[in-house]
């Protein structure tokens, strides 16, 4: 790394540490980013990029190592601090209000800047022009799509006076035409004079976009890479250390049984919107996985919730091996042998203060071997926990520490753990192995991979395209809450789901 | 001692030593001796019937608490307690003074009535939560107003009561109907209902720790989404807690009421319901730290008579509960985090995850 002076560099950061119980932190990470250009910071989920970066927005205290901005050291207490400096930061997931317009998310919490009047009309036309974003400054937000949203997040931290913007995994919520559109703005941008500190675990993005790259491991610098000579296997492996996990299903293992059956489903909005889900038709046979593939907020949850009767208010059918479950309650669809793998770990899957073995009752509290006549059977629980920690591979001192305190990926591992025990005949599994590490997505895998050619039948739904080609046998389209299109895995690319999950063509 | 027992135990006892600590400041900035103040109430416990009423009154106020407590179990706020001890008293004291029945069973049935009648009053806001999704915390406080009116029409002398000197009284239950206690001679009566409550305490611990019900109960509390993905039926869980919380309700003015006043009356004793809140708080709703904090309750209630005597205002006693209050929920905070981040290094410490910086890159 260079030792140039400091005014070479936008932002430089040295030995940050940062010390977390209980999830890897940040250990003596080095950072430096040229004035105009677009670093990408990388490395899987977990790795601490996130955290590197609030250190850096101010948002949370280093315990070691320092910040420089244009080479001064400076210390920042508050995102307010960062912003000051000329740093802004676009959140992953957005921060806009949806009722209210274009402009007034722009001015909210800015007015003093330029006011509200013509100034702030004009800076907001030109930095518009900057970002690309053609809506105009009366539309309402709730009106805009996906990626008008993030050029004016882009805008807003512009408008506070940002040269050097952080963004935190910005193609995450885009298909992949978008994403080119985003990478032409950035181009153009930094040709302009702004620096990107670009975070990211998709290589191809990366090289494509970059003009340094650094990859964080395990909470600690690993060293940087030039995009233009590095290959994308030798940036997977500073980023893994490992050899890679492929979701590669092997053998077609799906049979001709019908295990779920999903005729005409359908489900207003309660707010009087357009129907969440409408005149849905699938099956899923014994063996077979059936991958959801569409942009995050198409119906997915809505299917998958009311697959698992959590919803009011379906139309339609749903039959679990012949039989009609259309009105069982959620917990006699899972007597009747339907595991669950919510897409959100923590608020759906978990109770984080409870030990792990009273989290292996949740959702079997009523079957043998934890349920007995309404009794809990305690040793049962406890003995039964012991078996999935072993063999799932549950890094725990302790069956008696509480859910909340183990890592995403352990936690995961037992909620799979669990949701695969008691013989389930299907498994709706959201994200499965979203925000977990990479070790931990390997195992994921290969149990999921072990119980479909064991006869188990999966419903998946995921946004990492990778795992749905890698492990589906059937991939089914979901947009606007309507099944559009189906795809073969063995041939379809990523590109091709992209277009079709925004209904370009099907 | 277990890391869980030790810090269980240490969060209240600091919390009510930093309050006699602060009371001994306010003693001491009023003029008052605060080691004179603190040993009369505690030579009290010695005199006359104070040990006795303390454990009387300690068995009130622990019902109240569990009454409260299973509410809590849910993040449920169930304020109205009051209403529905009250409102039950006053049912079963005019059923049980009205109907005559053979010893044992007339006592059941009194029993019963308060229990169904307490759930009965708490359906209201239960369906209200339930169906229509209406805070508990509102309409329970709202139905303990509405409580007031409905006993003064049910004991009033156009009704079921009569006049008797200038008090108004439902019919006297015949002895048929008591609950007898243990009569200790100088030193008071026990109540016998005290067996009822600690009865009551068991019951809680195994419906809580050990049953289904118990399981759904508290799971709903700690994360209703994780509840309904596991299959909890929300809506029922919500009702039956609400019922049960209410029905043990119920049971709060039996001890005194068939124990001691045997008819409910203008004065009948009211305010048991907010104790119980405390209470709940103070035990951390786990049915031996209730009985504790029932226990530290009732003893400052009738200790702080006392005070009089040394010319030592009694309500520093206020003050005092008060403080504990606050003081135990700012401990137990304080030592739930403390706890959780001590077991959060424990499991990293237990699971290395940080491999060597491999030697890559320029």
């Amino acid at each position: 790394m260079s030792t140039a002076a400091g005014s070479e560099y936008a932002v430089e950061l040295r030995g940050i540490t940062k010390r977390f119980p209980g999830v890897v932190a940040n250990s003596d990470i080095d950072l430096a980013v040229r004035r105009g250009e677009v670093h990408a910071l990388c490395g899987e989920n977990g790795a601490g990029k996130s955290t590197l970066m609030k250190i850096l927005y101010g948002m949370q205290g280093a315990d070691e190592g320092t910040i420089s901005v244009d080479g001064t050291e400076v210390v920042f207490r508050t995102p307010g601090d960062a912003i000051a400096a000329g740093i802004g930061m676009v959140h992953q997931h957005f921060m806009l209000a949806d009722n209210l317009t274009v402009a007034e998310n722009v001015l909210l919490g800015a007015e003093r800047l330029h006011g509200i009047g013509r100034r702030a009309r004009d800076r907001i036309a030109e930095l518009a022009a900057t970002v690309g974003l053609v809506a105009s400054p009366s539309e309402r937000v709730e009106r805009l799509g996906v990626a008008d949203r993030q050029r004016l997040e882009i805008l807003k931290v512009l408008y506070r006076g940002a040269r050097t913007v952080i963004l935190d995994e910005p193609t995450a919520v885009l298909v992949p035409q978008e994403v080119d559109e985003l990478f032409a703005t950035l181009a153009a941008m930094r040709a302009q004079g702004y620096t990107f500190l670009f975070i990211s675990h998709k290589l191809d993005e990366v090289r494509a976009i970059a003009d340094t790259i650094t990859v964080i491991r395990r909470g600690t610098s690993v060293g940087t890479a030039d995009p233009a000579t590095v290959t994308n296997r030798e940036l997977a492996e500073m980023m893994v250390g490992s050899e890679l996990p492929t979701p590669q299903t092997r053998d077609s293992t799906v049979t001709d049984r019908e295990v779920l059956r999903v005729a005409g489903l359908g489900l207003a909005d309660p707010a009087g919107g357009r129907d969440l889900l409408d005149g849905i038709d699938l099956v899923v046979h014994a063996g077979e996985v059936l991958g959801i593939a569409g942009v995050e907020g198409n119906g997915q949850t809505e299917l998958v919730e009311s697959v698992m009767g959590m919803r009011r208010g379906t139309r339609g059918r749903v039959l679990l091996a012949g039989t009609d479950v259309s009105g069982a309650t959620t917990m006699a669809r899972r007597e009747a042998g339907i595991g669950y793998i919510p897409e959100d770990r923590s608020r759906h899957a978990l109770l984080p203060e409870q030990p792990l073995w009273a989290n292996r009752v949740l959702g079997f509290q009523s079957r043998a071997p934890i349920g007995r006549r309404g009794l809990i059977d305690r040793a049962a629980a406890r003995s039964d926990t012991e078996r999935i920690v072993a063999d799932f591979d549950v890094r725990t001192p302790g069956i008696d520490v509480t859910a909340g305190a183990l890592s995403g990926g352990n936690q995961q591992k037992l909620v799979v753990g669990r949701e695969l025990s008691g013989d389930p005949v299907l498994l709706v599994a959201a994200h499965p192995t979203r925000g977990v590490d990479v070790g931990a997505q390997a195992g994921i895998w290969s149990e999921l991979r072990r119980a479909r050619a064991a006869g188990l039948a999966v419903l998946l739904v995921s946004a990492d395209l990778d795992e749905l080609i890698g492990l589906s046998d059937t991939l089914a389209v979901i947009l606007d809450g309507r099944l559009v299109g189906t795809a073969d895995p063995a041939t379809v690319t990523p590109e091709q789901l992209g277009t079709a999950m925004t209904g370009a063509t099907a | 001692m277990s890391p869980k027992i030790r810090s269980a135990v240490l969060a209240p006892v600091l919390a009510v030593a930093v309050a006699a600590l602060l009371c001994g400041l306010a003693l001491l900035i009023s003029g008052d001796s605060p080691l004179q103040a603190f040993g009369v109430m505690i030579s009290q416990l010695g005199s006359g019937t104070v040990a006795v009423d303390t454990v009387n009154s300690a068995a009130v106020y622990y019902i109240a608490a569990l009454a409260v407590a299973i509410g809590f179990q849910m993040k449920l706020f169930n304020i109205g307690v009051e209403g529905q001890f009250r409102v039950a008293a006053a049912v079963a004291a005019v059923v049980g003074g009205t109907l005559p029945l053979p010893p044992v069973l007339h006592t059941l049935v009194i029993i019963a009535v308060a229990a169904l009648s307490g759930a009965a009053w708490v359906a209201i806001p239960a369906l209200l939560k339930a169906y229509r999704g209406v805070s508990e915390v509102i309409s329970t406080i709202m139905l303990n107003a509405v409580a007031t009116g409905l006993i003064a029409y049910l004991i009033s002398p156009d009704t079921f009561g009569q006049l008797v000197g200038n008090n108004i009284t439902t019919p006297p239950i015949e002895p048929s109907g008591w609950f007898p206690g243990l009569a200790l001679g100088e030193s008071g009566t026990l109540f016998g209902m005290i067996l009822v409550a600690a009865v009551l305490g068991v019951g809680y611990w195994f419906l809580l720790g050990r049953t289904r019900f118990g399981f759904e109960l508290r799971a709903s509390g700690q994360s209703p989404t994780a509840a309904a993905a596991g299959g909890v039926n929300a809506r029922r869980m919500v009702l039956i807690a609400l019922l049960t919380s209410g029905a043990v309700a119920g049971l709060v003015g039996l001890p005194e009421l068939l124990g001691r006043d045997h008819a409910y009356t203008l004065t009948s004793p009211s305010g048991y319901g907010f104790t119980g809140i405390a209470i709940a708080l103070l035990g951390r709703n786990h049915p031996v730290g209730i009985a504790l904090g029932a226990l530290l309750w009732a003893f400052l209630d009738k200790s702080a008579v006392a005070l009089d005597v040394v010319g030592t205002p009694r309500e520093i006693v206020l003050i005092m509960q008060g403080l504990i209050v606050l003081s135990v929920v700012v401990a137990y905070e304080v030592v739930r985090r403390v706890d959780l981040r001590a077991e959060q290094r424990r499991v990293a410490a237990a699971t290395p995850t940080r491999p060597r910086p491999a030697e890559v890159g320029t």
